[in-house]
Parts: structure tokens; sequence; C-alpha cells
């Protein structure tokens, strides 16, 4: 049983890492019904930004802190790009493109991320504490293993979500952003500026990238692999619905779980290494009972 | 004996108590009325009254939640929309929606899909019956296109066509289907009074050279009480007159929710 | 001035709706299947087979198959990966376990193969569209790269995973050099050309056409919708199918599951984009522009004189790739094979601008 627990638990702390890079998904897919593949390029593109400015800060009083601002202003400079050479030049085209778009987006940034700050595996130290404790020793015999920084990620992530919901549920700009959601001209013409939204919507997406950037990367080391990050992403997303936060973090969880579950239990038998599709195929299935995904909303075809 | 019974045939389609709900939305309630075989039906009533989802339940897009369509005789249950069609049920749509892409002549060459029947390999190659369907149904959609006036634009990506002759290619498209009875929810929304007058005319031309009965969705009051035989009016969903024009233009119900006081 | 239509007046139908109703378009389509066939034949090196034409026809033969899903029927698959590798590991087994079966024969049940994958993985389109769809390829693209390299029955249980096969040979004829190979895939790329153009102007096209543009009114004027996307599963996964069988067989040679990985994929779908969503002659020129594209950044440096790491070569391809897609989505989405009619029609112009 504790074994179960420890497997569970190791699975769900996984998981909020994947509602993490969910999360980036579904505020830009909210905002702008745009599905963003990029959202894993922007990972690895922020991570990476941060590890190499925090390696050319070092010696400076806070690097920390300067390179943190120096990320968050290089992640408002790409929203902004982005809304200008790709977002506006395609407006009014099917959701299709703007998909394949995003493709390319992911494509040039990953060659541009490595061809500005190199291509090795770098280590990210904030102190995060690292290392495994032992928990709930009264529960179970033994206890459970879990790593600190599991832990501190979870806090994390739980920290952004909630931020997330006060955003766009009580802050003028987060009312607008479901204005937009809703209906793109309606809100346009009640005069809500829509590409300056977009870029408050990247934004956000960019700098909710950075947090699971550099949460991966102290766990990985920040390497080219953390943009594949976001395949992982998908399934999450199928499984909470392209529209919902809660969504994302309640499909993260049961996609990390499942997985970890999935691979413990059931892999041995067929060989291992199903982590790899038990995901996407949970996710299909799911698809077919639930098309709009867990959270998602129904829509009607009108004609 | 006046003109319109010399021309109207049996009853083609019967609704009986049909009602539609969107979760606690009711769009139709009660809904009963005929359309006789030839005849040309207008429905009206202000935005909102359930026009369209009337549309929808007859050709099967929206399945009722109550009552039932009699179509030829035979009571329908639940119907898709490609069942509909091979009974010979075609429509044109208030948002107009052609197949953006693709001409006018292969917007209305897919009208016609229903009437081909090329197997799978033979297509492949283009041998044998898929070419010879081809060029036979391609004569169809020519006589079409001559009908609607649209020769020139028959290699145009309708994509690029002004609103007006989009909503012709609709019809264009929906009457290559050799339809019994054909729906045409606002043909002729947004358009000046010389396209009006042209649809109209096409219009009226359908139904006394090839018999199709037509049941349509209009605002303009002129268009309808010219073009219609009969016309039933629905307030919030429900049905509040049925009639010719003239008893409907003195319906009082009727002027006081939609015609407004009558002079 | 020799490339224009006056003149050529269509007295039937059936003129009219030929593949190339202009005279000239016959002629130049002539011209093409003699560069390939004699011209190219007599001049090129192997190194020269080997390392453009023969990938840019196999891979055209798939950018042909992807797009009549993507660009034909609308629906975006990013498992063509998956169905090449499908088409090539079924094959393989069909050659391994039926002796003596004639390898066209191999390739093209390799094909059907994918074709059944096709069609079960088509189903969810039924109910979802859109993004849905597409991670629900991706779905399949992972779990063929575990089923390749963790079933080992596939591989006929050889130890490293990869697999190796003979030149192929058919009657007696073995398809050894580089030459032949092409020969062999040029053949093959011609009569699914022919196929594909057949289909695509024919019903069947239009009810895919139809459903892409708007399937609500598709539905109502008689097409099924799961006609319509069946259907264009199962031709498009065929025509990867078979595209895989030869990658394998007789580009490659020997290959191993990654070989068939999401990257592949999306060379694939950028094929498709670059080259002109819903256009066959897209498919042929999306699929020499990206497999050129890398070898000529490789070379670039090098005639430049300038020193670069290959490295940063990758990079800079990962940009270029990604910057192009874009500027192809937003400036000119037909791609290629819009660019490559204005250029017909200006030629049916000149030198007379107007």
């Amino acid at each position: 049983m504790g074994f179960f627990v420890e497997v569970l638990l190791s699975g769900l702390m996984a998981g909020v890492l994947y509602s993490l890079v969910a999360l980036g998904f579904v505020l830009i897919f909210k905002a702008s019904g745009v599905f963003n593949f990029a959202q894993g390029a922007m990972v690895l593109f922020a991570a990476l930004t941060f590890v190499r400015l925090l390696d050319i800060l070092k010696d400076t009083f806070a690097p920390i802190t300067l390179a943190l601002i120096i990320t968050i202003a290089m992640m408002i400079m790409l929203a902004m790009a982005i809304e200008r050479l790709v977002l506006r030049p395609l407006v009014n085209q099917p959701g299709i493109s703007l998909f394949m778009a995003t493709l390319g987006i992911a494509y040039f940034l990953d060659g541009f991320g490595q061809t500005l700050w190199g291509s090795d595996i770098y280590t990210l130290d904030i102190g995060i504490p690292k290392g495994s404790i032992f928990i709930l020793e009264s529960v179970f015999e033994g206890g459970v293993l879990v790593a600190k920084e599991d832990l501190v990620a979870t806090v994390i992530a739980g920290l952004l979500v909630v931020t997330l919901a006060i955003f766009f549920q009580k802050t003028r700009i987060g009312r607008a952003l479901r204005a937009v959601a809703d209906d793109h001209q309606a809100a346009q013409s009640i005069g809500i500026p829509l590409n300056y939204i977009w870029v408050i919507v990247w934004t956000v997406a960019g700098l909710v990238a950075l947090v699971a950037g550099v949460i991966w990367g102290s766990k990985l080391g920040v390497q080219f692999s953390l943009s594949l990050i976001a395949l992982k992403a998908l399934p999450v997303l199928i499984l909470g619905g392209f529209e919902s936060v809660l969504g994302a973090v309640i499909g993260g969880l049961i996609i990390g779980a499942g997985e970890k579950l999935a691979e413990i239990y059931i892999g041995p038998y067929v060989g291992g290494g199903i982590e790899y599709w038990f995901a996407y195929m949970l996710a299909l299935g799911f698809l077919m009972f639930r098309p709009q995904g867990l959270f998602g909303e129904v829509h009607i075809d009108r004609v | 004996m006046n003109d319109n019974d010399r021309k109207l045939g049996p009853t083609l389609l019967k609704a009986d108590n049909i009602s539609l709900a969107f979760g606690g939305v009711k769009a139709l309630t009660d809904i009963s009325f005929e359309v006789k075989e030839r005849e040309v039906l207008a429905i009206i009533g202000p935005n909102g009254a359930g026009k369209s989802s009337m549309l929808n339940v007859i050709n099967g897009v929206y399945h009722p939640n109550a009552g039932s369509v009699t179509y030829k005789g035979t009571v329908r249950q639940q119907m898709k929309p490609h069942e509909a069609a091979k009974q010979g049920i075609a429509r044109t749509f208030q948002n107009i929606a052609l197949f953006k892409g693709m001409s006018v002549l292969d917007n209305i060459m897919t009208g016609r899909t229903l009437k081909m029947s090329a197997g799978f390999l033979a297509q492949c190659l283009y041998v044998g019956r898929a070419r010879n369907e081809e060029i036979e149904h391609r004569k169809k959609v020519e006589e079409i296109i001559d009908f609607l006036q649209i020769q020139s634009i028959r290699k145009t990506p309708v994509g690029r066509l002004p609103y007006g002759l989009q909503k012709r290619v609709e019809l264009g498209r929906a009457l290559a289907a050799e339809p019994t009875l054909l729906l045409l929810d606002e043909p002729m929304a947004g358009m000046n009074i010389e396209e009006k007058e042209d649809m109209s005319r096409f219009i009226l031309d359908v139904n006394d050279e090839f018999g199709t009965t037509i049941v349509l969705i209009e605002h303009d009051m002129g268009v309808v009480m010219d073009l219609s035989d009969r016309i039933v009016v629905l307030d919030y969903g429900k049905k509040i007159g049925d009639g010719t024009p003239a008893e409907i233009r003195n319906n009082k119900e009727v002027i006081d929710a939609y015609l407004g006081v009558s002079d | 001035m020799f490339y224009r239509e006056a003149g050529q007046f269509k007295t039937s139908y059936k003129a009219d709706q030929a593949v190339f109703p202009i005279f000239q378009d016959k002629v130049f389509v002539a011209i093409w299947l003699l560069i390939g066939f004699v011209v190219i034949p007599m001049l090129a090196n192997e190194y020269v087979f080997r390392a453009i034409f023969i990938p840019v026809i196999i891979m055209a033969l798939a950018a042909i198959g992807l797009n009549l899903l993507v660009g034909y029927c609308g629906q975006v698959s990013l498992g063509s990966g998956a169905f090449m590798a499908v088409g090539a590991y079924a094959a393989y087994n069909f050659m391994i376990r039926i002796p003596d079966l004639n390898p066209l024969i191999c390739f093209l049940l390799g094909g059907l193969s994918a074709t059944v994958v096709g069609v079960i993985f088509g189903i969810p389109s039924l109910r979802i569209k859109g993004f849905y769809l597409a991670v629900a390829t991706l779905a399949l693209q992972f779990f063929t790269d575990w089923t390749f390299s963790r079933i080992d029955w596939f591989t006929n249980y050889t130890p490293s995973g990869s697999i190796a096969v003979q030149p192929v040979a058919v009657w007696g004829f073995v398809f050894d050099s580089p030459i032949r190979k092409y020969l062999l895939c040029l053949t093959v790329l011609v009569i699914f050309t022919i196929i594909a153009k057949n289909l695509v102007r024919g019903r069947i096209g239009r009810a895919w056409m139809a459903t892409r543009d708007m399937d609500v009114a598709a539905e109502i004027i008689g097409i099924r919708p799961i006609f319509a996307k069946l259907s264009a599963f199962a031709v498009s996964s065929f025509f990867i199918g078979v595209a895989g069988a030869l990658w394998a067989f007789v580009h490659l040679g020997s290959w191993e599951p990654l070989a068939f990985d999401i990257n592949l994929s999306f060379s694939i779908l950028f094929m498709v984009i670059i080259g002109g969503l819903g256009s066959i002659v897209g498919g042929m020129l999306g699929a020499a522009f990206i497999t050129l594209l890398p070898l000529f950044l490789n070379q670039l440096p090098i005639w430049l004189g300038i020193n670069m790491s290959t490295a940063m070569v990758s990079h800079l391809e990962y940009m270029i790739f990604g910057a192009l897609i874009i500027f192809f989505l937003a400036v000119e989405p037909l791609g290629l094979a819009r660019i490559w009619q204005i250029t017909k029609e200006k030629l049916r112009l000149w030198p007379f601008p107007h």
C-alpha cells in the first residue's frame, strides 16, 4: 500500500508539472482561440535565456533577480513579436492555419534559442531544495518517499493557478480577456483593443512557460528535451478541455498519476516504456466518450 | 376554381405538434402545419421566432423533442441530414454556406453527389462510369448555370464572388439535387431591389417549371406576399397565423406581433 | 507568347474537364516526363540520385498522400511518420513471412495495412475536429514508435531492433543501382499522381473539399461525413504507407524505428503547407523544397567560405523552416503551387502585359 501511494504521489507531482505547461496552452486558447504548439518551445527558450543570463550575471549583486527581470523582458518582447509578425497577418484565418503557424513558431524558437544561447545541457540551481524526504510516516509503515523539489514545484504550481484564477475573474484585464475569448468582433466593438490583449496573454503564457522551464530545468537540466514537454501536455489538454484552467490542473494530475501507475503495474507485461504513449491513448479513449474534455463546453453548431 | 387550387397537389409534408428546446430555452412549441405539393409556403416572424429551427427540424439537423414530421406519407423517426437529402429535401442557408475553396461549377456539381454512382476504382482511373457520369452531370449543371445566368463565373472560386451572386450559386447547388422540397432560408437577405427581383423570378420559375415545392423564410413582406401561396407566422416559437397572404394581412394577432399597424 | 489558350475552343464538356485543357500544358507535361525518364537518367550521377532524386520522389508521394487528407479534406494529421512506418514494417513482414511474394505486391500490402490503421485512427475524426484530431493522430505516432521498437515480432527478433533488407528484385530484375531505384520510384509516383488527380477532380474529391469547407452544408447535400472523412483517411494513408515501404526498402535499405519518428511527420506536414494545401503539384514542390533546403544550407557555408559548426547549421535550419512556415501561411497560404500558377498566368500574357 505504501508503495502504491508513493507511485501515485510521484505521478501526481509529475502531473503538476504537466499542468504547468498545459496552463500556458489554455491561457492562449481561451483568449485567442489559438492552439499554441509553441508552448514547449517557449518553455525551453525561457529556461535557456534564464540559465544563460544567470551565468553571465553571476558576479553582479543580484544575479537571480537581474536574470529574472531580463528574461521577463525578453518574454514580453517575444509576445510582441509574435503578435506583430504572426497573429496580426493571420487574423481571421481558420484556427488550423494558426495552429500550423505556431508549429512554425516552435521550430523558429527552438533554433533561435539554441543559436543565441548554445545547445549544451545547463544545470540550473536557484536554491530549490534537492533530495528526498519521508512523509506520512504515521499513516504507512516506513512512510512515503517524495522528492523535495517535487513538493516545491507543487506549491509553486498551486500558487500560480490561484493567481491566474484571480487574474481572470477579478481584474479588468482578466474580464477583457474573457470577453475576447467569447467573441473577437464583439469585444473589439466595445473598445477592447485586440492586439494589446494578445500581447498580454502571450506574455502571461510566456511567464507561465518561464516558471515551468525553471522548475523542469532545475530538475532535469536545461536542454533541448524541455521543448518536447509540450508533447506531454497535449493529452492533458484533451482530457481537461482546451478552455479550462481547472481542467488543465486536474487533467495533468490524472495523466501524471495514470502514466506512472500504468508503467509500474501494466508496463512489465507488455515490454515497458508505455509511458511513451499511455497518456495519449488514455486521452484518446476518453475523447470518444466526451469529445469536449472534462471541463470543456459543448458547442452547438448553428446553421 | 382559382389558380392555386389547380396547381396544388396532395400533402407533401406535415409537421405535427413539433416542439424543440435547447437546454431550457424553448425554440419551438407545438407547431403544426402542412405543405402541399407544388406549393410555395412562406414562414415569417420576428427574429428569434424559431423559423430557422423549423427548417432545421425538417431536414434533420435538429431532432424535435416532441411531435413528428410526415413526409411523402411516411412518419419519420430521427433522421440525419444526409438521409433527408436522399429523400429529395434540399436547402440554402441564412448565412451562406457555400464551399468557399471550390469553383462555382464544383459547388453545383457537389449538389449532384447523390445522383452519382461510379465505383471507387473507376474514379481512381477516371474510366467508364466515372468519366461518363462526370460529363453527363456536367450537362445538367450547365443547364442550371444557364438558368441562373451565371455562365461567366462558372470557374471562379465562390469565395471571391459578391454576396448576391453567392446566394444565387447556393440556390444553384440546391437545385442541382433536383429536389422535391426546397427550403430557402432568407434567400433575399441583404440584397438590393434588382437582385431581389431576379431571385424572386428564379424561385417562381423553379416552382413553375420543375414543380418543386418551396418553403421559404423571408423578412421582406412585399416579396413574401407576392411569392407565396400560403404563409405561416411564428412568434416566440409558437404559430400565430396560417393562411393565404390576404388572410394573413388581415389577421389581427399577426399584425400586432409582427406586421405592425396596418394602414 | 507561346503559352495561351486563344484559338483553343472547347466544344465538349469532356474536353473542358480534361486534366490539361490547354494544349501547351500537355506538351509541357510530356516534356517533364521526358526529362524524368530519359534526360535525368542520362545525366545524373549516383550521388545525385541517392541524395536528391530518390528521396524527393518518395517524399513527394507521401506529401501528395497527406495533402489529400489535410489539403483536400481538411483533417489535420501529425501521424504521417506512423503511416510510413506501418507501410514499411508491414511490407517487411509480408516479405519475410510469405515466401516468394512479389515485392511490389508487398509494398501494396504495406500500403493497405496503413489504410487499415488509417481508417481505425480516422474514426475519432467523426466525433472530434481540428486540434483534437491533430492530437489524436499524435497518439498514433507515439504508439507506432513504441510498437515497432518494443514488440520484437515486427522486427523478426533482430537483436538490434533495426532491419536490413536486400535490394528489391521483381521477376529476377534487381533494383540495385541508384538509376534503377530512381526509375522504380518515379514510375510509382507517376501512377499515384494520376490516381490522386483523378480522385480530386471527381465526386469523391468534391465530397472531401465540401467536408473541408463546410461540413454541415456537405451533410445536407447528402455527403455522409463518415464516408468522406474515412475515405480520405484511407486513401491518404495508403499513399503514405506505400511511400513508407519505398522509403525503407529502396531509399534506406536498413532502418530502425527512429527513422519514422515525429520529426518525419512534421517534415511531411511542412512539405504540404509550403508546397500548397490542396494542390497535387504542391506536394511535389514542397517535397523537393524541404528535402533540398538542408542540403543547400549545409553547402552554403562551404561555398561562402564561412566556418560554421554542424550544430549551428541545424539550428539555422530550424529557424528558416519555422520562418518559412509562418511566411507561407501568412503571405501565400496556397504555397509554392500558387507561385507556380502565377508564373504560368504571367506566361500566358507574356510578352504583352495586358
